[in-house]
């Protein structure tokens, strides 16, 4: 109970930051990748800040031997560069791009604007369960 | 305001920036767990076995909307423009599902919290999906799509 509340809590500072940020905004986000349109580099201010506090708590997580609220740290491993992360990163790249959406903006947007962006939040939803069918072998 | 890009908000993009890092920060430290939303998702929905527990995926997924709603309702608006036509998005979608899946994560995951950590895996994943995002707008903008 205590972990789904911090889940929740991060999940609406998640939320409320994509909004104020105008990262809700696919024209937006879209706009960022377009180099030779008119260009909108709000993005990257969005990352640098985003940046600032998780640098902090890397350093603060170095120092702990457990979260506060759970038994253990639960990361992914860092190391290992196989096809699945190239050839998915690139398809998410093409799909951000088509679209102006990834997966945080996309669910936040399901309060601002439910009916344009669910053909989006379904579609990615149907790609996901798709992977479990389709997948791509390490080498 | 930057004279050379009217329409980019700084100010507001760094402040809401700072807003989604201490999110993921608070993640990493009270539950030792990546902010990564396309992992989160598909956690929340059962289409991903393992990962964070079912309820603690929920929380957090369910927490995105009503943040933005909050902010929505705070600030007045919050001006959101989609592309005129169904296909992107339901491409883009596609695209995003099966391609975060595949490469263990998105913006989130490998760009704010896999970037920070230094992580090798993140650094290449987010490099690929920015150049990739950048051709592919490129390439929509020569077609003429844009």
């Amino acid at each position: 109970m205590t972990r789904a509340l911090i889940a929740l809590v991060s999940g609406l500072l998640f939320g409320a930051g994509l909004a104020y940020s105008g990262m809700s905004d696919p024209a937006r986000v879209q706009a960022f990748l377009d180099l030779f349109g008119n260009w909108d580099p709000t993005l990257a201010f969005v990352m640098g800040g985003a940046i600032v506090p998780m640098a902090f708590a890397w350093l603060i997580k170095s120092r702990l031997s457990s979260p506060l609220a759970a038994p253990a740290f639960d990361l992914p491993g860092t190391t290992k560069l196989d096809r699945p992360l190239a050839i998915g990163a690139i398809l998410f790249g093409m799909g951000w791009g088509i679209a102006g959406l990834c997966p945080g903006p996309a669910l936040a947007d399901l309060a601002i604007a439910p009916v344009a962006v669910l053909p989006f939040v379904a579609a990615m939803f149907a790609g996901m369960a798709a992977h479990r069918f389709i997948p791509v072998s390490p080498k | 305001m930057i004279p050379a890009f009217p329409n980019a908000m700084p100010v507001e993009g760094f402040i809401g920036g700072l807003l989604i890092g201490l999110a993921a920060a608070i993640m990493l430290l009270g539950l030792g767990r990546i902010a990564g939303v396309s992992g989160l998702a598909a956690r929340a929905t059962g289409i991903a076995d393992a990962g964070a527990p079912r309820n603690v995926a929920t929380a957090f997924v369910l927490g995105l909307p009503v943040g933005a709603f909050v902010i929505a309702r705070a600030i007045g608006e919050v001006q959101v423009s989609f592309p005129a036509s169904i296909w992107p998005l339901i491409i883009g979608g596609a695209l995003v599902g099966y391609g975060t899946r595949l490469g263990s994560g998105c913006t989130s995951g490998h760009g704010v919290c896999g970037l920070s950590r230094l992580s090798p895996r993140s650094m290449v994943a987010t490099a690929m999906f920015m150049a990739s995002g950048f051709a592919t707008v490129g390439l929509l903008r020569v077609g003429g799509w844009l």
